[in-house]
């Protein structure tokens, strides 16, 4: 592999006595798009920061395209940011706000014109030239935003949240767009949200970041279908979480009891994990099977009660309850348009699972 | 009815401050209007009325110009409104240079000191305004607090002469009048979103660059604002340059009161007045231009 574009080595942020960003150590290599993924507080934001140059980190050096950032001031570094906010300039018109950059960088006039009309053309709004931002409705001034930040040719852009205020219409529209910009640019894309969806579209990795640390980093689909902890599991899209007890642990298979669940699960890998450990059966609930009928298998079901259906259009969602009380999340594909094949409240089904699908986790 | 009763309150809350308004000030100031258009007589009141009664209809309107004309032949008018608005602007200029960098350090404090400081702003309006001049005669005086400390330690070996200057005005003028560019220019500083600095910083600016170009012009309405809340009473101030300034140069409200008091010429008393106001005009719609630019774009 080439050497990393942006490499992070055991940084640490305190504000006062609390860890905002806790040893983190990344690396990042040209042309990814990177989501840093987490909830409110998980220090997401603030590593953006210590990468943008706004925070200086308590421990810990950040380099990027193999230079130590320590002590260069954020005017200086070659990395631009895309704001939550976007923090246009209220009395620049859309022009001058993207030609800000430039002018610091002290182009010809012809020079800058040119830059300004044509990343203005990338992001489809040159048709606002002359608009102050408070004229824009919000995706607009997200395309300025994104405008400003590209115009200067950054090879690191830094996107904090950068559809938050979108609407869930535009959202996925400029998920998109801001895709093929990037294919287009090879920027390398460094991309802060609490969205998983908007992470899971993104990102070419992403790493999950909690109580200032990155405990999981993977491809979208290493996150969703491998996860390593409970934390990961649960925030990344939404999980049923059994705990057990190890009974049988081979290299090709292990069986977990489980009291929650009341039934023995099967699963076709083998763990690396003490035997007798308490340890717990992660399954999505799409990848539960729910019938009718029992079926044929005696290991990897379980017998329950429908007790609430939430009908989302495209699929549906049932909270089965177990004969031990715990509630199952299932969710099902409304393949058939008619109503009254579907399951209803208090009906007696069989869930059932392949033995490939659960996860087992230890912490 | 319920509608009819909602909004009764609704003209009587605008029309309180008109009433205030139009009594206090409106109907004064067409009095005053009026007297600057009469002849000046010995008698009580010391004026000769503008309409000529006969047999308890009015007759003829006598409208008396000689005294605007008054203030534009003699040398002493002219100069005391050159020399206010002299020392206005500069008094201005002052405040400004010295309360932006002020207010900019207030507005970047942590919540507590900016509460702080902005309280010891405040301050001296506790203490009568009168006496806070009077004060600064203790300071600038020959053997005042200022001579004596420069004296005692050999800095100077004479007093200098402070009072009586421009200097001892300017001083004065902003010294009072320094909250009135502080408050307004904190109103607008406070507002501003810090992540503006960081965007500019991160685009390449400076700090200085990023000030220039970020931080200044969104402060223009502060500027405005608080350079006319200085200004326009500045230029009619009587008490400062009375108690601190020169004796052969008057500032026109020191003109406008001996016109009044001590020659008893009203009508000419008048007209300064009116004359000074139609000076003030111009300052003044700016300012409301301003402050309803600013009332446009916090919509």
């Amino acid at each position: 592999m080439a050497q990393p574009y942006v490499r992070i080595e055991g940084v640490t942020k305190t504000f006062g006595e609390a860890a905002a960003v806790d040893n983190v150590s990344l690396e990042i290599q040209q042309g990814e798009i990177f989501c840093l993924l987490g909830g409110s507080g998980s220090g997401k934001t603030t590593l953006l920061r210590v990468l943008a140059g706004f925070e200086t980190p308590t421990d810990g050096r950040v380099f990027i395209d193999g230079q130590d950032m320590t002590g260069i001031a954020p005017c200086d570094r070659p990395v631009n940011m895309m704001f939550q906010s976007y923090a246009l300039f209220p009395h620049m018109t859309v022009e001058k706000n993207v030609a800000f950059g430039l002018e610091q960088e002290r182009l010809s006039r012809p020079e800058i014109n040119k830059r300004v009309a044509q990343i203005l053309d990338i992001v489809k709004m040159s048709a606002f030239l002359g608009r102050k931002p408070h004229q824009l409705s919000g995706g607009q001034r997200q395309r300025v935003a994104l405008a400003r930040a590209l115009v200067k040719r950054p090879k690191l852009l830094l996107l904090d949240e950068p559809l938050g205020a979108l609407d869930r219409k535009l959202r996925e529209h400029t998920q998109f767009e801001l895709l093929s910009i990037q294919k287009k640019l090879g920027v390398t894309f460094i991309v802060v949200t609490h969205d998983q969806s908007e992470a899971m579209t993104l990102a070419s990795r992403i790493g999950v970041m909690n109580h200032g640390q990155i405990v999981q980093i993977g491809t979208p689909l290493d996150i969703y279908e491998y996860p390593q902890t409970k934390f990961v599991a649960d925030f990344v899209g939404s999980v049923n979480l059994f705990e057990g007890r190890l009974v049988e642990d081979e290299a090709d298979h292990v069986r977990i009891s489980s009291a929650e669940l009341g039934a023995m699960v099967y699963v076709d890998h083998g763990i690396s994990s003490p035997p007798d450990a308490t340890v717990w059966v992660a399954i999505r609930p799409e990848k539960i099977s729910i019938e009718r009928a029992p079926p044929a298998a005696r290991e990897n079901v379980a017998q329950g009660t429908v007790k609430e259906i939430a009908y989302m259009g495209d699929m549906s969602i049932y909270i089965v309850e177990l004969a031990t009380g715990k509630l199952v999340r299932v969710t099902l594909p409304n393949v058939v348009r008619r109503a009254e094949d579907r399951f209803t409240a208090e009906e007696r089904v069989y869930l059932s699972w392949h033995a490939s699908s659960p996860v087992v986790l230890t912490r | 009815m319920q509608a009819l009763r909602k909004h009764a309150g609704r003209p009587i809350v605008i029309a309180v401050p008109y009433l205030w308004l139009v009594v206090l000030f409106l109907v004064p100031f067409v009095i005053v209007f009026k007297i600057s258009f009469s002849e000046t007589r010995l008698a009580m009141p010391p004026y000769a009325p503008l309409i000529e009664w006969r047999d308890g209809v009015p007759a003829a309107v006598k409208l008396y110009f000689a005294n605007y004309r008054f203030l534009f032949t003699d040398r002493l008018y002219i100069s005391a409104y050159l020399y206010s608005l002299k020392v206005a602007a500069v008094s201005t200029l002052w405040c400004l240079v010295i309360g932006y960098p002020m207010t900019y350090a207030i507005a970047r404090s942590t919540i507590v000191w900016r509460n702080l400081l902005l309280m010891l702003i405040v301050l001296p309006f506790w203490t009568s305004f009168l006496l806070r001049v009077y004060a600064w005669i203790g300071l600038l005086k020959n053997n005042g607090v200022i001579n004596n400390v420069l004296l005692a330690l050999g800095v100077i070996h004479e007093p200098l002469t402070l009072m009586q200057t421009d200097f001892a005005v300017y001083v004065g003028i902003v010294y009072s009048y320094l909250p009135f560019m502080i408050l307004p220019l904190y109103a607008n500083l406070e507002k501003h979103d810090p992540t503006l600095l960081e965007a500019a910083a991160d685009l390449g600016a400076r700090p200085w660059r990023a000030f220039v170009r970020v931080t200044l012009p969104l402060s223009i309405p502060g500027i405005v604002a608080g350079s006319l809340l200085v200004f326009i009473p500045a230029v009619g101030e009587y008490v400062i340059p009375s108690l601190l300034g020169r004796t052969d140069q008057l500032m026109i409200g020191r003109v406008l009161s001996d016109e009044f008091f001590a020659n008893r010429d009203w009508p000419v008393a008048s007209a300064v007045a009116i004359l000074m106001l139609i000076l003030l005009v111009v300052p003044i719609m700016l300012f409301q231009r301003v402050q309803r630019r600013e009332l446009e774009a916090r919509v």
